[in-house]
């Protein structure tokens, strides 16, 4: 039936909920819950990691098309289906939600104290409806896990949050579910013309102009709330300030890469013309956001927001890239989102490390980490390098692509892109000199202890995945190159089908 | 061998950087010494191969990008440009590594001193023996951030840190530049290999790019990027306050290797270069500006070392008109020799730093020449090969430099022949000024500092014996291959020169009084430093108070920083907060805070049932629900 002979794909997605329901059944002192929901969060996850290791190996960079493909009759009435299956733009998403959920979990290992098993369980049904988003192939499949990510990650800020917590989570949620509604109107159009919501089917269905148009819309509002596009981008650094260290590295490793992940897998091949219609409003939609977000962060005040920014800054060059419909572009773009994923994420944890000990995220008050703290002060130099994207780490070949991409379609969308290089720069060298550098004024900080090596645990992946990713990132970017091709190859195509039919 | 010359380096900045706990401060020194030593020994050899043998060679490691025809590997590239500079940069830092285990004997984080140090020569190797532009960005930001790390390396002092940040923005804003040069080279020649791109040059002179020839596009935004890189007029701001750091990371990244990346990457593009005039022109004209504007400045500064940054300035303008004329090899040429001289001043001032317990101001030195004589020495034979006094190297380079750019006949070239002699004066003033004022007349020290004034250890000593020789001989040694009888098999295509462009062979037969002339205008120079210094101390005084104005305008560098603070800097951080606090705060937010608020007083009085969050949530979806299911049944129907 696939590759793996055996449905790996559900399996991925499912058993994170089988550790949820073994979690829930945990009884006993609160202690000794909390210490089992942790060790049985844990194994889940790292079991699903193993498990999701074998797309990986098996994986076929070689072909555009779905494999260890799912299929099972659900409602065959309406043309609904469980429909899985990955491709390469896709495989490497599954991976980078599987990696970073046991990460999350121990860096979560001793700063969650309270309702310890309700968070785990959280942490792993968010997991299952990650992985589950990435695989699917069934347009209501995909919506169902679409939105049921928000769930889980409601509850992780409204409950585990920051002081401001409830005004962060409504602000989340709603701002993504207005957009979710659109997409629903939308999937439902798409139902109705085509009779089926199979997504590799619905790809090869062409879809008369005016209505591309209106789906396009629909889409857009939705996912550009996901990226987050300036300028829906609001509810981005307050769920981030707020969410606990972990929610935060999720949200920005995976949950901010749905939004572009759909674009890419519906608005692309599903609405060539369209998309290729609102490519300039994405574009300067684009480059505001970089030079808007980065000056931003140039003057926050608070480490999780200048983050949080820097993010919506970065998503701008992924969705830049996506539009400009050539490989580099997209390449870039792909590259971006997981590098993103991994650096931000990494730089999440690094504030965490500080507000575990200080239980503070306000710049001014650090400055001289780097004397009593020296490892953390070269791992947290590692990753600002990375999100300036240096050349030898994750974040430049990236960013290198899309500029070249973009440069093709119009230099100057390439130039404003590239601001992003300055003021990028500016701002995280701007974060790393006041939080590490410069004299030790509080007494408190004097007695700050290094990593613990639970810590070391938490960071050794992501600096591996880091300067791995920096140095031969070919190994990553073999496995988008025929799915890549393919969807411009079709894109292309159909551009030109819809320019005959014109004339 | 051709690989050790490259990964020597980084082995010892692993090896310091990671175990340097460990290892202890001695061991981490020595062993970073010895893979430098190992890398210098591998370099000389790579060098009598390739550049003496005539042996150019690639070689490949493993491919780093492959998308949609971009292709680009980790290669080195070894042809006669890239190991001179492999040579020279292994030779010179390995000294400067030695002279650090003197200089930095009683710092406190000395394994991350030597770290840093190791991985800049790294970066610097990658950089300049890379066979593609990506990899030579790679090495190309790579010094950047050694050059970050280092200007910040006393990290608690505040202006260090503003000024390594400075280095890297403002180095940035070259890189951006260089960014989109590669792309655009990329998208002419359909790769960004250099072969590729050497191979490709004739049949893309015919392209345009918004209506300009690409060549020329290319030139300008390759030499934007060189700009920043090698502290061009515009771009320069970064390169005196980069001083903050230790004097040996000056001595090596700010004056003998980094800052002459930015001239490599015009000698490496040669055969692009050569086919935009106009680019060669800009080149021409920046890097004279730049030779003449940092001299004047040079006259004033006070900083011993701020004296000699603005002079390595200047001096990279000399190169860069020299590239601009088109003869690349003096350009080469002169970066070589200046490497040797210039490191050579550095340590020396170092040395001087370290004797006056790490006074700078050379208003507070004077009279120490009997007490550090070998120092005292070394500064002059480091002046004179700075000012081209004869028969030291830079006489050799400077007057080729200046010969080429008089034999280039062009508008452009006599601007820069007129500005390089009148810079090679004040060149030679402020070289005196600075030996007069640091160690003759009375001592301006108090007597404790007085008291501690000592000449160096063998360990700082040896390093600079070594760097003078080389100040004195590498002019006249290397002369017949950079750009004399032998040029021609010896760089053997490393860098191109154009059938139209005869500039070199004519710089050979310029009129008599040309290759004398920067010799008189320095000896003038020396001179009127004598007097005004040495024989008439007051007159200085006098003239910085009768020309008042000028004098503040050279002494705050032209006020290029207070310029920079106005139009980039104050609006950026007012634009910052103005997004933030109306943008985002009350214009984004508003709109959905209001709705939510109007929201939240309709439903106050109509319903009551929503109070908890959950339920407010469950309510949102049983709409959907509601929604989703009646639709999906019409859809049945």
């Amino acid at each position: 039936m696939n590759a793996a002979g055996f449905p790996i794909l559900s399996l991925v997605t499912f058993l994170p909920l089988a550790g949820a329901f073994i979690i829930l059944m945990v009884r006993g002192e609160e202690a000794v819950v909390a210490r089992n929901a942790r060790w049985t969060a844990l194994w889940t996850s790292l079991i699903t990691f193993a498990l999701s290791l074998i797309l990986w190996f098996r994986f076929d960079p070689s072909t555009a098309d779905f494999q260890f493909v799912e299929r099972a009759a659900w409602l065959p009435e309406f043309g609904v289906n469980y429909h899985m299956g990955v491709d390469g733009i896709s495989v490497l998403f599954v991976l980078l939600s599987t990696l970073l959920t046991p990460i999350c979990i121990l860096a979560s290992w001793e700063s969650v104290q309270t309702r310890v098993r309700d968070y785990m369980v959280a942490f792993l049904v968010l997991e299952s409806m990650m992985v589950g988003m990435f695989c699917a192939l069934d347009f209501v499949v995909f919506y169902i896990f679409f939105e049921a990510v928000l769930i889980p990650m409601f509850l992780i800020i409204g409950v585990w949050g920051g002081a401001r917590r409830v005004y962060a989570a409504f602000k989340f949620f709603l701002y993504t579910l207005a957009g979710s509604l659109l997409m629903l109107l939308a999937i439902l159009a798409v139902w109705y013309h085509a009779g089926t919501t199979d997504i590799p089917t619905l790809m090869a269905t062409a879809f008369p102009l005016a209505m591309q148009f209106w789906l396009f819309l629909a889409f857009f509002v939705s996912f550009a709330v996901k990226v987050p596009m300036w300028p829906v981008h609001t509810w981005l650094p307050d769920a981030h300030v707020e969410a606990p260290t972990a929610g935060s590295v999720i949200l920005a490793g995976v949950l901010l890469k749905m939004g572009a992940y759909g674009f890419i897998r519906f608005s692309l091949p599903m609405l060539p013309q369209a998309s290729a219609d609102f490519a300039p409003l994405i574009f300067s939609l684009s480059v505001v956001a970089v030079v808007y977000t980065s000056l931003v962060a140039l003057a926050q005040e608070d480490m999780k927001k200048l983050i949080a920014y820097s993010s919506v800054a970065h998503m701008g060059i992924v969705t830049l890239g996506i539009f400009t419909f050539t490989q580099q572009g997209l390449s870039g773009a792909l590259f971006t989102m997981l590098s993103h994923g991994v650096v931000s994420g990494a730089l999440f944890l690094c504030v965490g490390v500080l507000y575990d000990r200080v239980h503070s995220r306000e710049i001014a008050r650090y400055g001289g980490v780097a004397k009593i703290m020296p490892a953390y002060a070269l791992i947290f130099m590692l990753f600002t390098m990375a999100s300036v994207a240096l050349p030898g780490t994750a974040g430049f070949p990236g960013e290198l692509l899309v500029i070249v991409g973009a440069f093709k379609v119009n230099p100057w969308v390439a130039l404003g892109a590239a601001l992003g290089m300055i003021l990028g720069a500016a701002y995280m060298l701007y974060l790393y000199r006041r939080v590490a550098f410069g004299r030790i004024t509080r007494d408190d900080l004097r007695s700050l202890l290094d990593l613990s090596p639970r810590e070391y645990a938490v960071f050794a992946p992501l600096i591996l995945l880091t300067l791995w990713m920096g140095v031969y990132p070919s190994s990553f970017l073999s496995f988008f190159e025929a799915s890549v091709a393919n969807l411009i190859a079709r894109h292309e195509a159909a551009l030109g089908a819809a320019r005959l039919a014109g004339m | 061998m051709y690989v050790g010359a490259i990964f020597f380096p980084l082995l010892g900045a692993c090896l310091a950087g990671f175990f340097g706990r460990w290892l202890g401060d001695r061991a981490s020194m020595w062993v970073t010494v010895a893979c430098m030593a190992l890398a210098a020994a591998c370099g000389l050899g790579a060098f009598v191969e390739v550049a003496l043998n005539g042996l150019p060679g690639v070689v490949p490691i493993v491919t780093f990008i492959d998308v949609g025809g971009f292709e680009v590997s980790w290669a080195l590239r070894y042809d006669t440009l890239s190991v001179v500079m492999v040579a020279m940069v292994t030779f010179i830092s390995t000294l400067i590594h030695i002279y650090s285990v003197g200089y930095m004997s009683h710092d406190a984080t000395v394994p991350r001193f030597f770290a840093y140090l190791s991985l800049f020569t790294f970066m610097m190797l990658m950089l300049v023996t890379a066979d593609n532009l990506v990899q030579l960005f790679f090495g190309w930001e790579g010094v950047g951030l050694a050059s970050y790390l280092l200007i910040g390396y006393w990290y608690e002092k505040e202006s260090a840190n503003r000024a390594a940040m400075k280095a890297f923005i403002v180095n940035r804003v070259g890189d951006l530049f260089f960014m989109l040069g590669l792309a655009l080279t990329f998208w002419t020649f359909q790769s960004v290999e250099f072969a590729a791109i050497f191979a490709g040059v004739e049949a893309a002179r015919g392209v345009t790019f918004l209506g300009m020839p690409a060549l020329e596009v290319i030139g300008v935004l390759l030499f934007l990027g060189a700009c920043g890189k090698s502290a061009q007029l515009g771009l320069h701001t970064w390169l005196p306050d980069a001083m903050e750091g230790p004097t040996p990371v000056s001595a090596l990244i700010h004056a003998a290797t980094m800052v002459t990346a930015g001239v490599f990457l015009m000698a490496r593009m040669s055969p692009v270069m050569e086919y935009a005039p106009l680019a060669l022109a800009i080149v021409t004209v920046v890097g004279a500006t730049t030779a003449f504007v940092a001299a004047t400045i040079g006259c004033v500064q006070n900083d011993i070392k701020r004296v000699i940054a603005y002079s390595t300035m200047s001096q990279l303008g000399y190169m860069f008109f020299a590239a601009g004329v088109g003869v690349y090899q003096a350009a080469i040429f002169h970066l070589f020799t200046h490497a040797f001289f210039k490191a050579l001043l550095f340590l020396g001032a170092g040395s001087v730093i370290h004797a006056m317990s790490d006074e700078q101001d050379i208003r507070r030195m004077g009279g120490i020449w009997r007490k550090i004589p070998i120092t005292y020495a070394m500064m002059w034979i480091g002046s004179l090969a700075l000012a081209g006094v004869p028969f030291f190297a830079g006489y050799y380079s400077k007057d080729m430099v200046l010969e080429v750019a008089y034999a280039a006949h062009s508008g452009v070239g006599s601007y820069a022949f007129l500005m390089g002699l009148l810079a090679a004066f004040l060149t030679a003033f402020y070289s005196w000024r600075l030996i007069i004022l640091t160690f003759h007349g009375a001592p301006r020290a108090d007597h404790h500092v007085m008291e501690h004034v000592h000449e160096s250890p063998p360990v700082m000593l040896i390093p600079l014996l070594v760097l003078a020789a080389g100040a004195v001989v590498t002019g006249f040694l290397f002369y017949p291959l950079f750009v004399g009888a032998q040029q021609e098999p010896f760089w053997n295509g490393a860098i191109y020169t154009a059938a139209h462009n005869h500039v070199l062979h004519d710089a050979h037969e310029v009129p008599a009084w040309v290759p004398l002339a920067p010799t008189v205008v320095g000896l003038a120079g020396i001179a009127l430093a004598y007097a005004l210094y040495m024989f008439a101390p007051g007159i200085p005084g006098q003239l910085a108070a009768r020309f008042d104005g000028l004098y503040r305008f050279l002494l705050n560098k032209w006020y290029f920083d207070e310029l920079y603070d106005a139009i980039f800097v104050r609006p950026a951080q007012y634009l910052a907060r103005a997004f933030w606090k109306t943008g985002d705060a009350r214009l984004i937010d508003g709109v959905p805070n209001g709705a939510a608020d109007l929201a939240v007083q309709a439903a106050r009085g109509a319903v009551r049932i929503q109070t908890g969050r959950v339920a407010n949530y469950a309510f949102a979806m049983i709409i959907g629900l509601v929604l989703f299911v009646s639709l999906l049944l019409y859809g049945a129907r």
